[in-house]
């Protein structure tokens, strides 16, 4: 095929490098910067070297923090996934439940995300919140401040409450895109409700659920505000994921060096699994 | 393989239909002969499918009853009344190979697995893709694909009739020859009751020995191609099978001639009783042009290559005729109607000559 080159359209692209130069490649150059020096404020510099990378790689509190992630991000996977193409399945398909499952669906979707924080925060409390008063009320013993299990359990329904929607949507959208003719065929076969999901609509869903995991994976992997807000990554460091750990070490302590380094290594750790599911799912198309 | 009888059977996809026009068909009455192919042939909405899904049990009609061998199947279920259904796209199951697409439907039945294996090689020799059987489905073309939906329902012997809906629409024309020759040998080696919904005459008229013409819910005519094609028993079976269709023109009668405007026409016999709205139809191919008959003028003349389609005005109104590639239109054109191609119809439907 002939192509012709119009050096043009550079210009067309243009403002958007400049732009993303600005927000994204020097920030992160000076994080770079920073991961290798030493600072104690007024702008002194030190060169530390490959020293906060060792360190960093060597602490507890860095595993700890990733292990808690992986497990988070492991179980809002396994809850939201499975609810959320059950949800989905079960949507009306025409009339005017329609856009009113659509409306209520999205609605968590709309919700900033400090206010969900704010919302379950005073929602879990056990003396003015409406869940955590009654659960105590009918003699649950449930405390998200102090036990551990308490506060990982309302984080984890919080975010099954935020984003279990995104799951059903995308879902709901490759449910839609089934002719009719499919289910027909299927009756006329005498396929069981089972086989029509198993042959029919999973593999029509395949493709966005891919979609729906990837977002929601890396979402999870990097939870911030919902759980600072509501639990501050306690009680003691339970609920401490690694970006609520990047911000204590880089705005708490004020440790740049440290946390510039923590920011290099988390940012790797994205790339890398971003590159693994772009793979996996190229890989799939290519299968096709 | 079944008797398939209609019996005044109506449908309507409102809630409570009060009127004739609320019904999607209004009222079929008709039997399919075991062994038989059939065409339902119409335009759009014209309550063709409607019928085909409630044979096969994907609808339920309102009113009336169906038969399969004289069993009354109406209040069944579409696997209860184990039937075959091609549609209009392939729909195959993607992530099963040739092999196990064939088999599905017998495994939902659960038929032992090695019956399966024998069916599916049987059914796989029968459709011509024996080689495909380890494939992947969604790898095949798209004629292909529809074969598997024609395969699925081959696979199962006891199988009461295959229908299909509009099943060459998303086939290439080349491709379309093919798959229509296949179906017609599978009909004449297995004696499958076959009913075959279609918009497109050349499908319907090249595929069924019965061709049962719908309009407006209702069916018009039920004939063979030759009989839908010389005696349409409703002017809109005229406009529509026939490339151009019949020409239809207000005429008044009397005795055993015709008259439109200034002209008068020969007719072959007295039409017995035409009141109402009378009209003569006749199709292009009778249509003669010569030095003698009725003046015309000539508005265009289309080659077709086969043949060449005449547009020409007679007392103003739109005629069209088909003379042969060779012919060429005299200068000063007069037009005849060859009588054997002569229709009498009184209110659109179709009266008799008598001597």
């Amino acid at each position: 095929m002939d192509k012709t080159w119009n050096n043009k359209a550079w210009f067309l692209v243009l403002p958007v490098l400049v732009l993303v130069a600005f927000t994204a490649v020097i920030p992160l150059m000076t994080v770079v910067n920073y991961s290798v020096q030493d600072t104690f404020g007024n702008n002194v510099f030190t060169w530390a070297g490959t020293e906060w990378f060792e360190e960093l790689l060597s602490s507890s509190r860095f595993w700890e923090a990733m292990v808690r992630n992986l497990i988070f991000s492991f179980i809002i996977l396994a809850i939201e996934v499975p609810l959320g193409i059950f949800i989905a399945l079960n949507m009306p398909k025409k009339g005017w439940g329609v856009p009113m499952c659509l409306v209520l669906m999205s609605l968590p979707l709309l919700i900033p995300w400090n206010v969900v924080g704010t919302i379950w925060q005073v929602f879990g409390r056990n003396d003015i919140g409406l869940l955590g008063y009654y659960l105590n009320a009918i003699g649950i013993d449930y405390n998200y401040v102090q036990d551990p299990f308490d506060a990982w359990v309302t984080i984890i329904v919080m975010d099954v409450w935020h984003w279990t929607s995104l799951v059903v949507l995308l879902c709901y959208a490759g449910l839609v895109s089934i002719p009719d003719a499919f289910y027909q065929a299927a009756k006329i076969d005498g396929a069981s409700r089972w086989a029509v999901f198993r042959y029919i609509q999973l593999p029509k869903m395949q493709r966005v659920l891919l979609i729906a995991v990837l977002l929601r994976f890396m979402d999870s992997f990097m939870i911030y505000t919902e759980p600072f807000v509501v639990t501050g990554g306690g009680p003691g460091n339970s609920t401490t994921f690694l970006s609520i750990d990047l911000v204590k070490t880089a705005l708490g302590q004020f440790d740049l060096g440290p946390a510039a380094a923590m920011s290099l290594v988390y940012f790797l750790i994205i790339l890398l699994l971003s590159w693994v599911f772009y793979t996996v799912m190229t890989n799939y198309d290519a299968e096709r | 393989m079944a008797r398939i009888d209609v019996n005044h059977i109506r449908h309507s996809y409102l809630p409570n239909p009060q009127k004739d026009a609320d019904f999607a068909l209004r009222e079929v009455h008709h039997t399919f002969e075991d062994g038989g192919a059939y065409a339902l042939l119409g335009p759009s909405g014209c309550g063709k499918t409607t019928l085909l899904n409630i044979i096969s049990g994907l609808l339920h009609p309102s009113h009336g009853q169906l038969l399969f061998n004289g069993r009354d199947v109406t209040g069944l279920s579409t696997q209860e009344r184990n039937i075959a259904q091609v549609f209009q796209f392939p729909v195959i199951y993607d992530t099963m190979t040739v092999y196990d697409n064939l088999a599905f439907p017998l495994r939902n039945r659960g038929v032992p697995e090695a019956d399966v294996d024998r069916k599916v090689r049987e059914t796989l020799e029968m459709i011509d893709l024996a080689s495909w059987a380890k494939k992947k489905a969604r790898g095949l073309t798209a004629d292909q694909k529809q074969k598997i939906s024609l395969g699925r329902g081959l696979v199962r012997s006891d199988v009461n009739a295959i229908l299909f809906d509009e099943p060459l629409t998303v086939i290439d024309p080349h491709m379309k020859w093919v798959l229509r020759s296949q179906l017609k040998q599978l009909h004449r080696r297995f004696g499958y009751t076959m009913v075959y919904v279609t918009h497109d005459q050349t499908e319907a008229l090249t595929f069924a020995d019965q061709v049962v013409v719908m309009y407006d819910g209702g069916i018009v005519q039920i004939g063979t191609p030759a009989e839908l094609f010389e005696r349409p028993r409703h002017t809109f079976v005229g406009y529509f099978i026939g490339s151009p269709g019949m020409n239809v023109m207000p005429v008044a009668i009397d005795g055993k001639t015709a008259t439109l405007g200034s002209q008068r026409i020969e007719l072959p016999g007295a039409p017995k009783a035409a009141g109402g709205a009378v009209e003569l139809g006749i199709r292009p191919e009778y249509v003669r042009l010569g030095r003698d008959g009725m003046a015309v003028s000539i508005s265009k003349v289309e080659d077709l290559g086969r043949h060449k389609v005449v547009r020409a005005k007679l007392e103003g109104r739109d005629i069209a005729a088909v003379i042969g590639e060779d012919e060429t239109v005299p200068a000063e054109p007069k037009m005849r109607f060859d009588p054997a191609g002569i229709n009498i119809y009184a209110d659109s439907w179709r009266v008799e000559m008598g001597a």
